[in-house]
């Protein structure tokens, strides 16, 4: 017998745990009620008001802890979407076959992917407890106009990294909208890429769409 | 003391990739010539788990009072801080070293045997490092994605690591009572794995290729912990494509 795990396996592991935690960050943060009615100077303060806000919020939604999938679908998708640029997530994403791909063909690329999305940030919503939330310093001048908004998930052991990248954006109800998002060093758009490509190449952009259909499919037919 | 082990598993990993040198297939990624094997022993990985680790680990996640479960992650936390401790050495990290240092003097003394957290309330944060970082840290790539049996994602680099240096130092392997040994490596396997429950099916509800998402993540996770977070910006490919409307 030897033993199975030496201690950087320990951190890879925690990896999926945290990372998950992550997750619950990006939902709390989407499922706060927030009333964005005058633009946020910063993006750290852009960031730190939906996140105040929405932690009181889902601490106190007992259909949210208990894990309501199509209530907390419909939240993130009436309170996140406002906030994110969903169009720049997805065409980063899908990288150089973006282009290639109809008006048609984006438009239920996004409503898939958004789909994924949404249903993932529910499922981590069940794991809800006494995490808080730290925004970090700035690190941007300004008149920058996009930023990484870097914060910290803190709960029962170690705390996990979550970064946003925000860009100004006048239109928004905010004046910012988030379009990356990392956690625990892992950019989640940028994770998408490669698998993405490859169903593309493999079958073209209409594969990628039945492909993330069919994910989702499993996706609600599993209830998760 | 089980030191002949080391060469031994060496071997194995080493074998087994000489073997895969063949197994490229034809749209290989370059970060992944390996890719047919990897997917193999993925699935032999997946397997395993879905039919003895994870049934064990809901049980004790069920069944063990949270208090002991937080001992117990505690005390196998305050191990891994002394290997992170050496690792931020041999990094020349002077305050992590010295942090990480304090962690264990804190937390074996004031927080016994480091079953309580203590360093952590006192704002000494962990700073977890292993071979494979400081290799890294030094300018070694990681080379190409492994998966390993049993242990998981990992790469060239860090597999070797871990085989030849991560775990010849492991302090559970020094205990000389064979069946303690056996059962504090049991315990330490069981431990981690409850605290993935409830997180596992999100990596395959999120992904369309789980073992793709998976690799992609770890070679972003790794170079992340290599840069202690704060890893320079790679091109961002999607600016220039898809500029909004300014």
């Amino acid at each position: 017998m030897k033993p199975l795990f030496s201690h950087h396996i320990t951190s890879r592991r925690g990896l999926v745990k945290q990372f998950l935690r992550g997750f619950l960050g990006f939902v709390l943060l989407g499922t706060a009620q927030v009333s964005m009615a005058t633009p946020d100077a910063s993006a750290d303060a852009f960031i730190k008001r939906l996140t105040d806000e929405l932690l009181v919020t889902v601490k106190a939604d007992k259909s949210i802890l208990s894990g309501d999938i199509n209530k907390i679908s419909a939240l993130v998708d009436q309170r996140v979407m406002p906030h994110v640029n969903f169009q720049r997530m997805t065409a980063s994403a899908v990288g150089p076959g973006w282009r290639q791909a109809t008006p048609e063909q984006q438009k239920r690329l996004q409503e898939e992917f958004k789909a994924l999305l949404v249903r993932t940030y529910a499922g981590a919503v069940n794991q809800v407890n006494d995490q808080t939330i730290v925004v970090k310093p700035l690190r941007a001048s300004p008149d920058d106009k996009e930023v990484i908004v870097r914060t910290e998930v803190r709960g029962k052991g170690d705390p996990t990294q979550l970064d946003y990248r925000v860009e100004k954006a006048p239109d928004a109800p905010a004046g910012w909208r988030i379009y990356n998002l990392n956690v625990l060093g892992v950019w989640l758009v940028d994770n998408y890429r490669t698998q993405f490509a490859a169903e593309i190449n493999a079958k073209g952009v209409d594969g990628l769409i039945a492909s993330l259909a069919e994910r989702n499919k499993t996706n609600r037919a599993a209830g998760k | 003391m089980k030191r002949w082990f080391a060469p031994l598993q060496m071997f194995v990993c080493v074998t087994s990739l000489l073997l895969a040198g063949c197994a490229t297939g034809p749209n290989a990624n370059p970060k992944d010539p390996l890719e047919p094997m990897n997917r193999s022993i993925s699935r032999f990985n997946d397997v395993l788990d879905d039919n003895v680790l994870k049934p064990v680990a809901t049980g004790y996640k069920n069944n063990v009072p949270d208090l002991v479960q937080t001992g117990v992650r505690n005390v196998f936390n305050n191990l891994s801080d002394i290997w992170s401790t050496v690792n931020n050495g041999l990094q020349l990290k002077g305050r992590d070293t010295v942090e990480s240092l304090a962690r264990v003097v804190v937390n074996t003394t004031v927080g016994i045997y480091g079953l309580f957290d203590v360093a952590s309330h006192l704002n000494l944060e962990r700073h977890p490092e292993d071979f494979g970082q400081t290799l890294g840290y030094w300018g070694m790539p990681s080379g190409p994605y492994v998966v390993l049996p049993l242990f998981g994602p990992s790469s060239v680099r860090d597999g070797v690591s871990t085989f030849s240096v991560d775990m010849p130092n492991d302090l559970v392997r020094q205990i000389d009572h064979a069946p303690t040994r056996y059962a504090t490596t049991g315990l330490r396997l069981v431990n981690r794995r409850a605290s993935l429950l409830g997180a596992s099916n999100m990596l395959e509800g999120a992904s369309i290729d789980k073992y793709a998402f998976t690799r992609d993540a770890y070679f972003q996770y790794r170079r992340s912990q290599i840069y202690d977070g704060n890893p320079p910006e790679e091109e961002d490919p999607d600016t220039s494509q898809v500029a909004p409307p300014r």
